[in-house]
């Protein structure tokens, strides 16, 4: 009885609402063509700077208005949703497996593979990290993929720190020892005993870490070096945004607003999902 | 017939020299059980974690053998000292709460071992355990098995692992104090199934203990450890008739009794720990001259 109440809150409205808004932005990006009202490159010099539609002036099919070259805003805001979701998962699932599994090695093992992994990763954190993206962009070359690798390459210490901590702390458990006693190898026991009680850390980083590329994407489009101009993301709608705010304050403020419930979410939902893993807090 | 275990001439020091393990020699019988005593820190453990080779790696044996049922430990390979140990002996723990996998069910935990280490067919390994279940008096095995630890109270998890020593029917297992972390009421059980278990199998048990009245019940030999040396050995019945050693006195001296509790407590007396002291390090001197 008692444990049932227990996970029907640890579900709660949280959950709910976190994932509910990160499945609404993941179906518009996947049938963006059929369900944005507009093409998000058409320009339309007379349709400019059209106001949302509770406004004075708003057009029918142009919810959110227009920019100033007289682009659908909410159509952008779907097809940008695209890019984000696909560097949101390539990016956070390159980051988690590499910086997982360096993690576990290094958390498990200890001893040198512990040393040259955690050096490593003191050296890479002693870069900053949207410098050091902005400048791999630069060395990669713009487009999608180096978007997704410049975002893994800085990210992946993020998910050994905290998986070292954690397979450290585990691999001192009895039940560990046990394992040795028992003639288990140590790499069957680092998968099968200690990676299943750090997976619910990895799978809150993995989400807090999707957030985290949807910002640095962000970022990275917002100075241009994200993918081609023509595309429309949202640090690049909120650039253009940021030029006509006194004329057309909605195209810097739906950016924003998608981009922050979705950061929002993404940590959310990671953290819900946390509780939903671990079987002891359950 | 060769001993079951057979230690001899053990030492082991800290990665800083101290010694931990002062030439300690020990020999159990197939089927005895050894108690191990001692205060906190004179290496009873250490002793246990040796023999079953998981010593912390801060710890290294520096002189010694260690056979097990006549198989020297020191001459096997890695690999197949492993799978030797894994066959004949088990543990039971300390802290029943940390010696379960949190995130595998209990079921899985149990059987996997029988399944990988031993190499039966689930079928087996799921009825060896369920009989290993009803052995050590869990009565609904199918929730058991299903559950995760943390869904069992301490006593059942304790329950848990002490049929999971038992089923693979090891030759030698290894109890780490394994009534320290329980309430006293379930202490006496979780005692009384370890020796029921204990004779039916005829396993012997090195069972390490700071409580000699744990002792008295269920070990037929006990050697006393201080400061990682063995300074009394004898039969459990003569050790509590007449001790020899002045550190065994004191020590019972020291255990608490039902009928008067605060008037039997007495500190170990100075002049003990005094003359244990120039014990040891004579003995040091002699193992520095020896080993340079």
């Amino acid at each position: 009885m008692d444990e049932a109440r227990i996970v029907r809150r640890g579900l709660g409205p949280r959950l709910w609402l976190a994932g509910g808004w990160l499945l609404l932005v993941l179906l518009a990006a996947i049938f963006a063509p059929l369900v944005a009202p507009q093409d998000p490159l058409a320009q339309d010099l007379m349709l400019e700077r059209l106001p949302p539609f509770w406004l004075d002036g708003a057009e029918p099919g142009y919810w959110l208005g227009t920019d100033s070259l007289g682009r659908d805003l909410l159509s952008r805001l779907i097809f940008g949703g695209r890019i984000a979701f696909i560097v949101a998962f390539a990016a956070a699932i390159a980051a988690c497996l590499v910086g997982s599994t360096l993690g576990l090695i290094a958390g498990y093992f200890g001893g040198w593979a512990d040393r040259i992994i955690s050096r490593i990763v003191d050296i890479w954190m002693a870069f900053p990290p949207v410098l050091f993206a902005i400048l791999l962009v630069a060395v990669l070359g713009t487009g999608l993929s180096s978007v997704i690798l410049a975002i893994a390459i800085i990210d992946w210490t993020r998910f050994c720190r905290v998986i070292r901590a954690e397979a450290m702390g585990q691999a001192r458990m009895d039940y560990v020892e046990n394992a040795r006693i028992a003639g288990y190898g140590r790499i069957g026991i680092m998968l099968r005993e200690v990676l299943p009680n750090v997976l619910p850390s990895i799978v809150a980083l993995l989400s807090l870490e999707m957030g985290i590329a949807v910002i640095v994407e962000a970022i990275l489009s917002f100075v241009n070096l994200s993918i081609s101009t023509d595309d429309p993301t949202w640090g690049g709608i909120i650039a253009e945004g940021r030029l006509s705010i006194h004329q057309a304050w909605w195209v810097l403020v739906f950016p924003l607003v998608t981009l922050i419930l979705t950061v929002l979410s993404f940590s959310q939902f990671g953290e819900a999902l946390k509780t939903r893993f671990d079987p002891v807090l359950r | 017939m060769s001993a079951c275990l057979d230690i001899t001439n053990l030492s082991a020091v800290l990665a800083n020299g101290q010694r931990v393990l002062r030439s300690v020699s020990l020999s159990l019988q197939p089927g005895e059980v050894r108690a191990l005593v001692g205060e906190s820190g004179a290496g009873k453990t250490m002793i246990g974690k040796a023999v079953l080779g998981v010593l912390p790696s801060s710890v290294r044996i520096v002189e010694g053998n260690m056979s097990l049922e006549g198989e020297d430990l020191g001459r096997l390979q890695p690999r197949a000292r492993r799978t030797l140990i894994g066959a004949r002996t088990a543990l039971i723990p300390q802290d029943p709460l940390t010696a379960l996998n949190p995130s595998r069910r209990i079921g899985p935990q149990m059987t996997d071992r029988l399944v990988r280490i031993l190499g039966w067919n689930g079928d087996k390994a799921d009825k060896r355990v369920r009989q290993l279940l009803d052995e050590v008096q869990i009565r609904d095995p199918d929730r058991v098995l299903k559950s995760y630890p943390h869904e069992l109270s301490g006593g059942m998890r304790q329950r848990v692992l002490i049929a999971a020593a038992f089923a693979a029917e090891p030759r030698l297992i290894v109890a780490d104090e394994p009534t320290t972390a329980l309430d006293v009421t379930v202490q006496k059980q979780i005692l009384r199934l370890i020796a029921d278990l204990q004779r039916e199998h005829g396993t012997a048990i090195l069972f390490v203990t700071h409580d000699l009245g744990v002792v008295a019940k269920i070990s037929q030999k006990v050697s006393v450890l201080y400061a990682g040396k063995v300074v009394e050995e004898a039969d459990t019945a003569r050790l509590f008739e007449a001790p020899l050693h002045p550190y065994t006195r004191a020590l019972m001296a020291a255990t608490p009794r039902y009928t008067d509790p605060f008037a039997s407590l007495k500190p170990v007396d100075e002049t003990v720990l005094a003359g244990l002291a120039a014990e040891i390090a004579a003995a040091d001197q002699t193992w520095r001259h020896l080993h340079g």
